[in-house]
C-alpha cells in the first residue's frame, strides 16, 4: 500500500517531463552536427543545448527516478507509511528549485560549460548553485532512506531487511558518498570562481574530484534498474528470484567497488600517477563482478519462470517466456544493451585500449547505450509497473507499451552502434561542427546520419512513453491491490548481520576511497603553481 | 546468526571481505607501482623507491629530459589573464589621451586611421597593452613603432590602452556591404587545425587577449596574417596565430581580411570601461 502517492508521482512527472524536453534537444544536437544540416554558425548554441541535455538527463532524471522509486519501495517493502514525508517534499522542492535555477542561465547561454563543468571554463554561478540544490535535495532522500531503514530494524529486531529496501538504501548510500566529490569541486573551487571571489582554479584537482563522482554516479543511475531486475521482474513474469543473498552481495559489492574507480576517466590526464591509474583500472574491472552475478541470478530467475510455465529443454524454455509482457521485453532489451555496453566498457577501462578511443565519439556512444539504453528502458518498465498503484487506474495499452519498448531498443541500437563506429574511426567528441566535405571525414557522414535516424526513433518512443503515462491518468479506476516484490526460491528467515546492514560495506567503501583517492588528492593540494586563470563563458575584455 | 558482532575477527564475513579487499589492493599496488614501472623501456629508475614515486605521480626531473631549447629570438613576456588590466579610472584615460597625441599621425586623431595602420578606437585594452609591451621588448618589431615605445613606462602603456579602449568604435573608412561571412571566419577548417576566426575575435565568441578586428584595414590584416605565416611576426603566445596562418590558403587570408574590414563596429558604444 502506497501512502504518499502524490509525492512519488511528482518525482516521476518532473523526471519524465524533463526527459521529454532533453530528448528533443539530444536529437537536435545529433541532427545539426550531421551532414544533413549546414554548419550551425554559432557553436555556443550547440554547447548550450548539450549542457541542458546533459544536466537534465544525468542529474535531474535519474536522481528523481531514484528518489521517487525509493519512496515507493520504502512504503511497499516495509509495509508502513514513510517517516519524514514532509522532508521528502522539501527535498523534492529543492530539486525542483535547483532545476529551475540551473536551467535559466543555461538557456540564456550564460553557462554553456556542459554538465561535467570543465573548469577552468566557468559560467554563471546560478548554474552551479542549481546543481548543488539538486544534490542537497537528493541528500535529504539519502537521509530519509537511512532513517526509515533504521526505524524498521529497531521495530523488527533480527528480521531480514526486505531485499528491495536493502538495495534501495545501498543505492542511496552510494549516491550520498559519490556526490561528495563533485560537491567539493563545486563548493570550494568552481562556485568561488564563478562568483568572482577567485580568479584562478586548479583544474587538474577539480577533474580528480569530479572523477570521484563521475563513475559511481553511473552505478547510482543503474541502481533502480538493478532493483527492478531483482525485485520486480521475477514477480511480473510469474517466477521466483533465484537467490536473495546473491542479490544482496551484488548490491553490497556495488557499494564497495563502484566508488574508487573514477580515475579511469583521467587516463589521459597528466596530474594523476600511472600507478593510481592502474589501481583504478583494477577496481573498475572488479565492477563487472556484481554485474555478472546479476546477469546469472536474473537469467536463472527467468528460467525458473519459464520452467514453471512448462518450458522444456536446454534452451527451449526461452520460447514459453511471456514475451508479450512489457516487463519481460524490457528486461531482455536491457540485458542485450547491457551486454554490448559492458563489453565496450571493458575497452574504456583498460589503460592501453582506452588510448584508442579516449575523447572520441565512442565514449558518447558507450554511455548512451548503457545509460540511455540498458538503464532508462528499465525506468520505463518501473513506471509502467508502478503507475496503476500511483494513479489507482489500470494501464491497459499493452500494445502501445510493447511498441514503445521495441522502438526504444531499436532506436538506441541504431543510434549508438554507428556512434561507436565513428569513434573508432577517430571522430572526436564535444565538437559542434564536423567538416564532412573533407575527404578524411567524408566517410563518417553516413554513420552519423544513421545515428540521426536512431535518435528520431527514440523521439517517437519517448512520445509514446509519455502518452502511455498520460493515458494511465484517464483510464478507468481499478483496485491495484498491494504492491508486491518478487519472492525468492528460498525466502530468507534469517540473514547474516553483514548482509542485513551496511556497516561492513560502507567501511570498505570509505577505506578504498582513502586508498585510491587519498594520495592523489593530497599530492595535488600540496603541489604549488597548479592553478590556472579562470576562463569565463563569454570572455572578459 | 544475526546476533553476531559485525566487526569481529570471529565473523567470517568481516575477515574474508576485508582480507580479500586488502589482498586485491596490495596486488594491484604491487603491479601498478613496482612491476609495471620495471617493464617500461623508455624510463630509467634509480631504485624501487624511485619507481614508486614515479608511479604515484610525484613531479621529478626526468632522467630522459633533453635540454630546454630556447628560441633564438625574443618572445612575448606578457602573461595574458582576464584580470591583467585591473580597474581603469578616468585619470588613466586622461593620461592616455595626452600620451596618444604622439600616435595621431598614423592612427588618426580619434584612433581611426585614414591610412592602412590599425584603428585603435574601441580596441580591447589587453590587445593594445600587449602589442606596446611586445614592441618594447622586441618580441614584435616595426621600423615605425619600435623607436616610439622605448621611453614608455608600464603605466604609460596601461594608460594608452585604457584611452583607446575608451574611445567609441566608429565605422572604418572601408567600403561596407552585406557580404556573407566566408567559411574560414565562421567554421574555420577543423581538419587543418584552424578554428573559426569568429570564435576568438568576436562575432561568435570573444576570447581574452584576442584583438577586435571589425573595420580594420584589409591591407593591414592581410599583412599580419602573412607575417604570422612566414614567421616574420612571432609575438603570438604559444604560436596560436602562426599555427593558424601557416595553414591558411591565400584565398582564405584574402577573404578573412576583406570580410573583417567591411564589418561595422560590433557594438557602437565604448568597450573600454566594462
Amino acid at each position: 500500500m502506497l501512502h504518499n502517492k502524490r509525492l512519488i508521482l511528482a518525482h516521476f512527472w518532473l523526471a519524465f517531463g524533463g526527459f521529454g524536453v532533453a530528448l528533443l534537444l539530444g536529437e537536435w544536437q545529433m541532427y545539426i552536427r550531421s551532414p544533413l544540416h549546414a554548419w550551425l554558425g554559432n557553436p555556443e548554441l550547440y554547447y548550450r543545448s548539450v549542457t541542458a541535455h546533459g544536466t537534465t538527463m544525468a542529474y535531474v532524471l535519474p536522481t528523481l527516478v531514484a528518489m521517487g522509486f525509493g519512496y515507493a519501495i520504502t512504503e511497499a517493502a516495509l509495509k508502513r507509511p514513510m517517516i519524514g514525508a514532509r522532508w521528502a517534499w522539501a527535498g523534492f522542492g529543492l530539486v525542483l528549485l535547483g532545476t529551475i535555477t540551473a536551467v535559466i542561465p543555461v538557456s540564456m547561454g550564460l553557462a554553456s560549460v556542459l554538465y561535467t563543468f570543465y573548469p577552468p571554463l566557468v559560467g554563471s554561478p546560478f548554474y552551479y548553485i542549481g546543481v548543488v540544490e539538486i544534490v542537497v535535495g537528493s541528500w535529504i532522500w539519502v537521509a530519509l532512506m537511512s532513517i526509515n531503514l533504521h526505524a524498521w530494524k529497531r521495530d523488527n529486531p533480527g528480521a531480514p531487511v526486505p531485499l528491495a529496501m536493502f538495495a534501495n538504501v545501498a543505492g542511496s548510500y552510494l549516491w550520498g558518498w559519490t556526490a561528495v566529490g563533485a560537491a567539493i569541486e563545486l563548493l570550494f573551487q568552481i562556485i568561488p570562481a564563478a562568483l568572482g571571489l577567485t580568479t584562478t582554479i586548479d583544474a587538474g584537482l577539480a577533474r580528480v574530484f569530479f572523477s570521484w563522482t563521475l563513475h559511481a554516479i553511473v552505478y547510482f543511475w543503474l541502481m533502480p534498474a538493478y532493483i527492478a531486475y531483482y525485485t520486480i521482474v521475477p514477480r511480473a513474469i510469474g517466477g521466483r528470484l533465484f537467490s536473495d543473498p546473491m542479490a544482496r552481495i551484488s548490491f553490497a559489492l556495488f557499494l564497495v567497488v563502484a566508488m574508487p574507480v573514477g580515475v579511469h576517466h583521467l587516463f589521459a590526464d597528466p596530474q594523476v600517477g600511472a600507478g593510481f591509474k592502474f589501481m583504478h583500472s583494477v577496481f573498475t574491472a572488479l565492477v563487472s563482478l556484481p554485474t555478472l552475478l546479476t546477469v546469472f541470478t536474473i537469467s536463472a530467475s527467468v528460467e525458473i519462470a519459464a520452467r514453471l510455465r512448462g518450458g522444456k529443454g536446454a534452451l527451449g524454455w526461452l520460447k514459453v517466456l511471456p514475451w508479450g509482457n512489457p516487463m519481460m521485453l524490457a528486461l531482455a532489451f536491457s540485458f542485450v544493451m547491457l551486454g554490448f555496453g559492458g563489453a565496450g566498457g571493458l575497452i574504456n577501462m583498460s589503460y592501453q585500449l582506452n588510448a584508442s578511443i579516449h575523447n572520441t565519439q565512442w565514449v558518447t556512444g558507450h554511455f548512451h547505450l548503457i545509460f540511455g539504453g540498458a538503464i532508462v528502458i528499465m525506468y520505463f518498465a518501473i513506471a509502467y509497473d508502478l503507475w496503476p498503484h500511483l494513479t489507482g487506474r489500470a494501464l491497459t495499452s499493452f500494445r502501445l507499451m510493447r511498441v514503445q519498448l521495441w522502438t526504444w531498443f531499436v532506436g538506441m541500437i541504431v543510434l549508438t552502434f554507428p556512434w561507436h563506429y565513428v569513434g573508432i574511426l577517430g571522430m572526436p567528441r564535444r565538437m559542434a561542427f564536423y567538416d564532412y566535405t573533407d575527404p578524411a571525414m567524408a566517410g563518417e557522414g553516413a554513420s552519423v546520419m544513421m545515428s540521426v535516424l536512431g535518435g528520431a526513433i527514440l523521439v517517437v518512443s519517448g512520445i509514446l512513453f509519455l502518452t502511455v503515462l498520460v493515458r494511465g491518468h484517464r483510464a478507468p479506476k481499478v483496485d491495484p491491490g498491494e504492491y508486491r516484490f518478487s519472492v525468492a526460491v528460498h525466502q530468507p528467515a534469517t540473514m547474516p548481520v553483514a548482509l542485513n546492514g551496511f556497516g561492513l560495506w560502507l567501511s570498505l567503501m570509505l577505506g578504498l576511497t582513502v586508498i585510491n583517492y587519498g594520495f592523489p588528492i593530497a599530492h595535488l593540494l600540496a603541489l604549488p603553481d597548479t592553478a590556472v586563470p579562470v576562463v569565463r563563458v563569454g570572455g572578459a575584455k | 546468526m544475526s546476533e553476531d558482532k559485525l566487526f569481529s575477527l570471529r565473523n567470517r564475513w568481516f575477515t574474508v571481505t576485508v582480507g580479500l579487499t586488502v589482498v586485491i589492493a596490495l596486488v594491484a599496488a604491487l603491479f601498478g607501482f613496482i612491476v609495471l614501472p620495471s617493464l617500461q623501456t623508455t624510463a630509467t629508475f634509480a631504485d624501487a623507491w624511485d619507481k614508486i614515486c614515479s608511479a604515484a605521480g610525484l613531479v621529478r626531473p626526468s632522467t630522459l629530459a633533453s635540454p630546454v631549447v630556447k628560441p633564438d629570438f625574443q618572445t612575448s613576456e606578457v602573461i595574458v589573464t582576464p584580470q591583467m588590466m585591473g580597474p581603469v579610472d578616468t585619470v588613466s584615460i586622461g593620461r592616455g589621451a595626452t600620451l596618444a597625441l604622439r600616435c595621431t599621425m598614423c592612427h588618426g586623431a580619434r584612433g581611426l586611421s585614414e591610412a592602412d595602420s590599425p584603428n585603435l578606437a574601441g580596441q580591447y585594452g589587453i590587445a593594445v597593452y600587449k602589442q606596446l609591451q611586445d614592441f618594447k621588448t622586441g618580441a614584435r618589431t616595426s621600423a615605425v613603432m619600435s623607436p616610439r615605445v622605448t621611453d614608455l613606462s608600464d603605466q604609460d602603456m596601461r594608460d594608452l590602452a585604457a584611452y583607446f579602449a575608451y574611445l567609441p568604435r566608429l565605422p572604418g573608412y572601408h567600403p561596407t556591404g552585406d557580404v556573407p561571412p566566408p567559411r574560414i571566419v565562421t567554421g574555420g577548417a577543423p581538419l587543418r587545425n584552424i578554428p573559426p576566426c569568429a570564435s576568438c575575435h568576436g562575432t561568435i565568441e570573444y576570447k581574452t587577449g584576442s584583438a577586435w578586428l571589425e573595420g580594420e584595414s584589409p591591407v593591414y590584416l592581410k599583412a599580419q596574417l602573412e607575417a604570422f605565416a612566414n614567421g616574420t611576426r612571432r609575438n603570438d603566445i604559444s604560436e596560436q596565430m602562426r599555427n593558424i596562418a601557416r595553414n591558411m590558403t591565400k584565398e582564405e587570408i584574402d577573404s578573412a581580411a576583406e570580410y573583417f574590414s567591411r564589418q561595422p563596429p560590433a557594438d557602437g558604444s565604448a568597450a573600454g570601461l566594462q
